[in-house]
């Protein structure tokens, strides 16, 4: 699709109007999706459309955002043709009807059988032969279940493996991890699971969550109260676009002081000074600097992997200065006595190894800590992501600046948090896992382990490490499996469960499904396709970065017969539960029982609101032991705004939700006290030291603004993939010079692990030998190039890797089409 | 249907797409009309200057198609995609940010146009293509005609719908 449309049709008076949480980043920006008859427009004054404006005139601007992005037509399965817009919503506290460059496509990428989703699947699909088929739910589940009821019966569970989604927003929400988690956990029982983004079934919060403190323990509204903002190893302009413009940047502004006073009387209160720690100067540092001035930005820009050192030094630091909390320390944490000692480091060999000026060091411990006066501690925000999810050692970063935190008491205080950033939405419902260790699915996957693999919502071709000895060893195991399937001409179900089985019993087979929104580049190996449905077109509860839980509304049907995930993992199970009464298997018949969901809601109402409730299993739910006083109901009323778990209470027609975490000082551990932790700095791992030794450049790699995952939506969308028609690579010009590359030519990166291509994009702000490529994406794999090393929860450094570059050629349609100007706002 | 306009009703009023068209060029229709939902209103064609007194890399303001919608006239000094004139070199843009309609200044040393309040970034030579920023769509270019005779450049259309508008015309 292009973007020349120069008129669009506004929504009648009266026009079906229901609320849409974004489903794509963490923030969830609220927004209103509006639907009429397709053969109907509202009149342009402001009594004759749903939006109440006047469109006669000029509107003023910041008046509102309304673009072709934000229209489409589609039919339901009635047969009838709807125009939808679907616009910001002002009343949300989250987004106050600003909208991303992602959101603000919501109704381009619904599906129309001509626009965005015209890849969608519509029905499931088989590989028969040398293709792929569509065929019924019956027949498919037939194959699907047929096969995992035969491993099942001989093999056991362990020979199942998933690779599913763990999240909310689309390809997620509490229904889903639920269905799914059910499915898995409960009734096939299997531990071989892996989440769609790393090699385990693990947390990225292993380090804080032992300290007592979850992850999510603020409000957005702390950002527009703290005196500083500490953000490390995020980049929110991009990643958490209004999480930064509606709050952060605020505070920057100083618009935000006036509040501040009333909410502290008598507490010095200023314009926010924010300190990024960040080895690349980001687009988000660009902006920072334009809204708040230099005098107030501070940048670390620590060398690769060093985390730890900094807060260690700093920890060090503020300590020997008497900046930490004694009192708070005292009374409400353990273990600081032996952590002081073990992460001891000077400033001076803090510097050393992250390269960063003893000033700088000693400006930020001075803005972030130093009491603003006697008895006034300073509100620091501590906010991270993948810089410390996928850097040196998870568990150990998380760790060091946990300490830091407790230390100064920024946590449980209004203004202050601890707080990942977070890619998705949340959304965890599910039973407990059902196994004793961590596996690192990835390795036994290339050992020629497991039977049958399901990536559901997920692709780990585009996201995982070590990419590409991952996806050659699935390519090899499911080739073996196409080629037993392509001999079986005319084969009943049942003797194509037997020649399946036969391949990966036998011959180092491994039968692949994939339950997605589109093919996706699995589709190059898998066997099943089964085609999901996405928010929109069902009904969906997730929770935001600040815990707010919104009920989006189903307003269109699902393409085809595609299906929420939930009720594809009762179809599975129901259909298993079947086999085995057919045989008589009352016992394991019943494994599968508890899935008779008409709806979303159904699940919903099994999983998230049964938690902690009298009589329910033992449940792992986000929404913990209150979330029975949600229901849909509830919800729809709250509307965008939602509430915040966990719900306190349910009161005059309201949910009440939980603005702050810890503000008691009661932490979540036995006796309530936050611990700290012990973690001295460590060096780089000998894996990635050696990348390091045997190659020039340093692969940073991350999320950028216009793209929403791997792709999966953006890839068929012309605004984004002109934009981003590969991966792009930003390297140092002179770096570029020295490899004769210029704007726009491609070069191989590679290592010992795998290669890759990526766009060259020349960027002066990028140290030399350093390079960023953009992550996950469907025409450049940076996890290629990411080395197997995992910290001991088996979260990978996906930050970490080195590799060499070599120019490959010119693609003369990038030169002529891409823009390559800076990206950092000047 | 009480205050509703049909679109058959709104097409009569406003002589229909196919009767604008007439007055664009070929270029501007055949991107048009690739899209359900788009159209190509009937723009009256304005002079906004003449090649020969256009400075490399200094925008000069004009409005089209009617007074509240600002835009920028640009001779970039090199060819470019969609550039007129006799180095076709000259564009012209919205200066309205498709985001929320914010003034977009122009940057001559990079030659982009940039947003002050979301800060989106729009590239004057490569068609008003979003560089980095919130918006989702990419600055609307305004349709130049060259005309050797006179010298003169006309707009004649708009690519994109203009901030704050229902339809670029008002």
């Amino acid at each position: 699709m292009s973007t020349t449309h120069d008129r669009v049709a506004l929504p009648p008076v009266g026009a079906q109007r229901t609320n849409l949480t974004c489903h794509f980043c963490i923030v969830g920006c609220g927004y209103h999706v509006y639907k009429w008859d397709a053969e109907v427009e509202g009149g342009r004054a402001p009594n004759q459309n749903a939006l109440g404006l006047d469109f006669r005139k000029q509107l003023p601007p910041l008046t509102a955002i309304m673009t072709p992005a934000m229209t489409n037509v589609i039919k339901d399965k009635d047969g009838r043709r709807y125009n939808i817009m679907i616009l910001p919503d002002r009343g949300c506290s989250v987004n106050q009807g600003l909208s991303s460059t992602r959101g603000g496509q919501l109704a381009k990428v619904m599906y129309t059988a001509d626009g965005v989703g015209r890849e969608r699947l519509r029905n499931p699909r088989v590989y028969v032969g040398d293709a792929w088929f569509d065929t019924s739910w019956d027949d498919a589940l037939g194959l699907y279940c047929g096969v995992t009821k035969k491993i099942l019966d001989s093999d056991g569970p362990a020979e199942l493996v998933f690779d599913c989604f763990d999240h909310g927003g689309a390809g997620g929400g509490f229904e889903n991890t639920w269905g799914t988690g059910k499915l898995m956990f409960t009734a096939l029982k299997t531990p071989m699971v892996r989440i769609h983004n790393r090699p385990a079934y693990n947390s990225e919060c292993h380090a804080t969550r032992e300290m007592g403190i979850g992850e999510l323990n603020n409000s957005y509204e702390d950002a527009e109260l703290a005196d500083v903002i500490m953000a490390i190893g995020c980049n929110s302009y991009e990643t958490q676009t209004n999480y930064f413009l509606a709050h952060w940047v605020p505070n920057l502004l100083g618009g935000t002081v006036a509040k501040k006073q009333k909410w502290f009387p008598g507490e010095a209160a200023g314009r926010a000074r924010i300190i990024f720690v960040d080895p690349r100067r980001t687009p988000t540092i660009a902006v920072a600097e334009q809204v708040a001035g230099n005098d107030n930005v501070l940048h670390l820009d620590i060398e690769p992997g060093t985390d730890i050192a900094l807060f260690n030094g700093l920890l060090t630091y503020i300590v020997e200065q008497g900046w930490h909390d004694g009192d708070f320390i005292a009374r409400h944490t353990r273990d600081f006595d032996v952590t002081v000692p073990a992460n001891r480091l000077s400033l001076e060999e803090t510097s050393r190894i992250t390269a960063v000026p003893v000033a700088r060091l000693r400006q930020a411990a001075e803005w972030a800590y130093r009491p603003k006066a006697a008895g006034q501690r300073t509100r620091t925000m501590h906010a991270y992501e993948k810089g410390i999810i996928w850097g040196n050692d998870n568990y150990l970063i998380q760790s060091a600046l946990v300490d830091l935190v407790l230390a100064t008491h920024n946590v449980g205080r209004r203004g202050t948090g601890v707080v990942r950033m977070g890619g998705h939405q949340e959304g965890y419902t599910r039973p407990p896992y059902p196994g004793d260790k961590k596996i690192y699915i990835d390795q036994e996957i290339i050992q020629g382990r497991g039977l049958m693999y399901t990536a559901w919502g997920a692709n780990p071709f585009q996201t995982t490490l070590n990419a590409e000895q991952h996806r050659a060893a699935i390519l090899h195991r499911a080739g073996i499996v196409r080629e037993a399937i392509g001999k079986a001409r005319g084969a009943s179900t049942k003797d194509k469960v037997d020649v399946i089985y036969d391949a990966v019993k036998n011959r180092g087979g491994l039968f692949l499904a994939s339950i997605n929104l589109y093919p996706t580049a699995l589709a190059e190996a898998a066997h099943v396709l089964l085609p999901a449905a996405h928010p929109g077109e069902t009904h969906l509860t997730s929770m935001n970065g600040e815990r707010r839980c919104r009920l989006s509304e189903r307003f269109m049907d699902p393409p085809g017969v595609a299906r929420a995930d939930c009720l594809i993992a009762a179809d599975i199970a129901n259909s298993l539960r079947a086999m085995y009464a057919a045989e008589g298997k009352a016992d394991l018949s019943m494994r599968f029982a508890g899935f008779d969901w008409k709806t979303e809601e159904d699940a919903f109402n099994d999983g998230f609101r049964a938690a902690g409730t009298a009589g329910a299993p033992p449940i792992d739910s986000q929404g913990g032991g209150t979330g029975y006083l949600a229901t849909y109901e509830r919800l729809r009323a709250a509307g965008n705004n939602g509430v915040q778990l966990p719900i306190k209470e349910y009161n005059d027609g309201k949910l009440i939700g939980t603005e702050m975490l810890y503000t008691d000082n009661k932490f979540d551990t036995a006796d309530g006290k936050a611990i700290f932790k012990p973690s001295p700095w460590p060096g780089l791992p000998r894996m990635v030291a050696d990348q390091r030794a045997k190659h020039r450049f340093w692969i940073n790699n991350g999320r950028v603004n216009e793209v929403w995952q791997t792709g999966y939506h953006d890839m068929y969308n012309e605004f984004v993939r002109g934009r981003w028609p590969m991966a792009f690579l930003e390297i140092n010009p002179d770096d570029a010079a020295s490899l004769g590359v210029s704007a726009g030519d491609v070069v191989e990166l590679f290592n010992d692990y795998g290669s890759t291509y990526a766009m060259t994009y020349p960027e002066p702000s990028i140290k030399k030998s350093q390079t960023f490529m953009q992550f996950g994406y469907w025409n450049g794999i940076a996890g290629d190039l990411v080395t197997p090393w995992t910290d001991r929860n088996i979260i990978p450094y996906y930050k970490g890797t080195w590799a060499s570059i070599r120019r490959v050629g010119t693609v003369a349609d990038f030169k002529e089409t891409v823009s390559f100007k800076p990206r950092r706002y000047a | 249907m009480g205050n509703l306009v049909s679109r058959r009703q709104f097409l009569k009023l406003t002589g229909g797409a196919a009767v604008g068209a007439a007055a664009v060029s070929t270029d501007a229709r055949a991107a048009a009309s690739a899209d359900a939902g788009g159209a190509v209103l009937p723009y009256k064609a304005k002079v906004v200057g003449k090649a020969g007194l256009l400075a490399s890399d200094h925008a000069v303001a004009f409005t089209f198609p009617d007074a509240s919608s600002p835009c920028a006239l640009l001779k970039l000094g090199t060819a470019v995609p969609g550039g007129v004139g006799p180095d076709q070199d000259i564009v012209a843009y919205s200066t309205m940010c498709t985001h929320m309609g914010c003034g977009v200044s122009y940057d001559s040393a990079q030659r982009v146009f940039s947003c002050p309040c979301h800060f989106s970034v729009f590239d004057a030579e490569k068609s008003g293509e979003m560089v980095c920023g919130q918006a989702t769509e990419n600055l609307p270019r305004i349709v130049l005609k060259y005309d050797g005779k006179d010298d003169s450049i006309t707009a004649v259309a708009v690519v994109g719908l203009l901030y704050g508008r229902q339809s670029n015309i008002l």
